[in-house]
């Protein structure tokens, strides 16, 4: 007791005054190092635009807005051809298709693992579906290189072809020849990849659902469909739409195993089932042997996917704000 | 303060040591020639105790790096011409050769047993010729079975120095692909799909049915895939063999090429091989470290002088003696030490 009171003897004004100061320097030094690090993110971010427009500048003033239309790719033309289109189509097309299945796939398994799942297979099925955001991307293009696209080529397209054969739109959505490598077989490739950011996240915000919530719909009588519908999607909305963009941010931006499997081809065509190529999966294969040019015009395409990821995200953010509205927040 | 000077000078020896002992050579480029150039660097390594360093990033890439002068040696498989070699201050000669093969995969066809040639091979490319029962490749093969399916045309998507040669072939032969497609590491590909690197291709060809694509011969013979025979300049039809792909270099006119700049296609001669390819070494003429760059030519002349058997065995094709010769002199008169 006397060493103690020894202490705080000792600890006079002067002492107290030089504490708080450590303290306000603790924070004040707290406060520039998070800001630094926030700010830090614009930079890079601005480095990256600054360097992608220097890098595009010839490619624009020789293309224009043309670039955007040109549906031809000819580096080797002289003087070269070059236009997105192509590329843009593909990474939309695909991400898209990707989106369509996984959406419903992903919020699928959140609900099973959230509400109707039994306690004893809730962790291996969540843990196989973390396991797939683990799996490199190469591996899942080896996979739907070898096992995946004989699978479609022999099996699922010809059955699709046939099904669909002389109906309007889809008859030209749908049509031959089946390919191993295709926009459809990339699509399903990136729809298993981008499973895992839809479903984490989605039983991650499932699981804020106050239970008495839930448990008072319940009580009025609800089935489980109607308090999954009514009670449990509207109070996560922004959470999942948060993981959808996260996944769709990660398809329009997938490089390798897309250059695995989609054929990389330039043409556009009006069936799924015919190779195309993305914008990622087109500077990845054609980089390293570019120049003049041709090494521009892919960097345009890289500004371009920049560009379209942030009207993308935008877009959704925007919708976002609407539902909010309409909700009365 | 005595302390902190043992250390300043202990790291100064060490960092001058360093330096005297780093010879180690880099380079950069061609991935073609990478599988026996990391070979010769082992056998280089075990002679010599130093090491070279060679990144495969592609020929393009290979160029960009000695421009930049961040590498003793670049590698490319499509040669520079003598104005650009002169604009850089490159001295440039042939190291290695290959093959170029077309692979098919037709139900009970075997290596060898289909003949095609130049224009036909463009059409199929350029998509004038869709089925393999097609009148002008029974012409060529009036004994094969061929099936009446269409033909999967499998290219490569990266752009390559193995795709410059096969497209500077079909040029050569076809007025029809020169006008539409022409030569280039990457071409506005008409039809087909586009796989990633020699592998990618060779495991395309082999998973899919009634394709045809283009490997190095080393790719082809590996995987086991069924190569074509395929008629030459002279209207010869010949065989991919060592022997064949030599004969089309014996047969060029290294001599009188300014730079070495030679394409090994649609050479003359009855042995020859119409598509032959040609890693190509860069080095400045006046090296920023003159040491490496001395090094860096040990290497070669070793890799001319004993590397040769390593070579066949990777199924590469060794420059003939009289080459080498010449490519001796132009490193005495143009890189200076």
């Amino acid at each position: 007791m006397a060493v103690q009171s020894d202490v705080i003897d000792d600890a006079g004004p002067y002492d107290r005054a030089k504490a708080l100061s450590a303290f306000k320097l603790g924070d004040v030094t707290f406060y520039w190092i998070t800001r630094l690090s926030a700010i830090s993110v614009l930079l890079i971010l601005g480095g990256i635009i600054i360097s992608l427009i220097i890098g595009a500048v010839p490619a624009m003033k020789e293309y224009g807005f043309a670039f955007l239309w040109t549906q031809r790719w000819a580096p080797s033309a002289d003087p070269p051809v070059l236009g997105a289109l192509g590329p843009m189509y593909g990474t939309l097309v695909t991400s898209f298709i990707a989106m369509l299945i996984a959406i419903p796939v992903g919020i699928g398994i959140a609900i099973f693992l959230t509400e109707l799942c039994p306690q004893w297979l809730r962790r291996p099925i969540g843990m196989a579906v973390e396991l797939l955001a683990g799996i490199p991307s190469i591996i899942y293009g080896m996979w739907g290189f070898f096992v995946l696209g004989p699978f479609l080529a022999n099996t699922f397209q010809p059955f699709m072809i046939k099904i669909f054969d002389g109906i309007p739109v889809l008859g030209a959505i749908f049509a031959g020849p089946p390919s191993y490598l295709s926009l459809f077989n990339a699509a399903l490739i990136l729809a298993i990849m981008v499973l895992p950011f839809i479903t984490s996240i989605s039983v991650d915000v499932f699981k804020t659902v106050p239970p008495v919530l839930k448990e008072a719909a319940y009580g009025v009588g609800c089935t489980t469909w109607e308090v999954v519908r009514s009670v449990v999607i509207p109070y996560t909305r922004v959470g999942i739409i948060g993981g959808v963009m996260l996944a769709l941010g990660r398809a329009l931006g997938e490089t390798m195993a897309v250059t695995f499997i989609i054929g990389n081809s330039f043409r556009i065509s009006s069936s799924i089932f015919a190779p195309g190529t993305t914008i990622s999966a087109a500077i990845a294969s054609e980089f390293a042997e570019s120049d003049g040019l041709h090494q521009s015009g892919l960097i345009l395409l890289g500004l371009l996917l920049f560009v379209l990821t942030f009207f993308v995200l935008a877009g959704a953010r925007l919708m976002l704000l609407r539902l909010e509205k309409k909700a009365g927040k | 303060m005595n302390f902190l000077k043992t250390i300043v000078a202990a790291g100064l020896v060490a960092a001058t040591t360093t330096t005297a002992f780093a010879a180690d050579i880099t380079g950069a480029g061609s991935t073609f020639i990478f599988p026996v150039l990391s070979k010769w660097a082992d056998a280089y390594k075990k002679e010599s105790g130093n090491g070279v360093n060679y990144q495969s990033i592609g020929s393009g890439a290979g160029i960009k790096q000695i421009q930049a002068k961040t590498v003793t040696f670049g590698a490319t498989d499509a040669p520079l011409k003598a104005d650009q070699l002169q604009k850089d201050g490159f001295a440039q000669w042939p190291m290695v050769m290959g093959g170029i093969v077309p692979v098919v995969n037709i139900e009970g066809i075997k290596a060898g047993e289909i003949v095609l040639d130049g224009a036909t091979l463009a059409d199929i490319f350029v998509g004038k010729i869709t089925k393999w029962d097609d009148a002008a490749i029974k012409k060529l093969n009036p004994n094969a079975k061929l099936p009446s399916e269409a033909i999967s045309v499998v290219h490569r998507a990266d752009g390559s120095g193995t795709t410059f040669n096969f497209t500077n072939y079909l040029s050569k032969t076809s007025a029809d692909w020169k006008s539409k497609v022409g030569e280039g590491t990457a071409v506005e590909w008409p039809v087909g799909v586009g796989a990633k690197g020699n592998e990618g291709v060779a495991g395309n060809i082999a998973q899919t049915k009634n394709s045809i694509g283009y490997v190095e011969y080393a790719y082809a013979k590996q995987n086991k895939l069924t190569y074509t025979k395929m008629v030459n300049k002279a209207g010869k039809t010949v065989d991919a063999t060592n022997e064949a792909f030599q004969a089309a270099a014996s047969n060029a006119d290294w001599t009188s090429a300014p730079g070495y700049y030679l394409i090994l296609t649609d050479q003359p001669g009855d042995k020859s091989w119409p598509i032959v390819a040609t890693t190509f070494v860069l080095m400045h003429k006046e090296a920023v470290d003159k040491a490496a760059s001395q090094e860096a030519l040990k290497f070669f002349k070793f890799a001319f002088e004993k590397g040769a058997k390593s070579a066949e065995e990777l199924d590469y094709i060794p420059m003939p003696d009289n080459v080498v010769k010449l490519i001796e002199k132009t490193w005495s008169a143009d890189i200076k030490s």
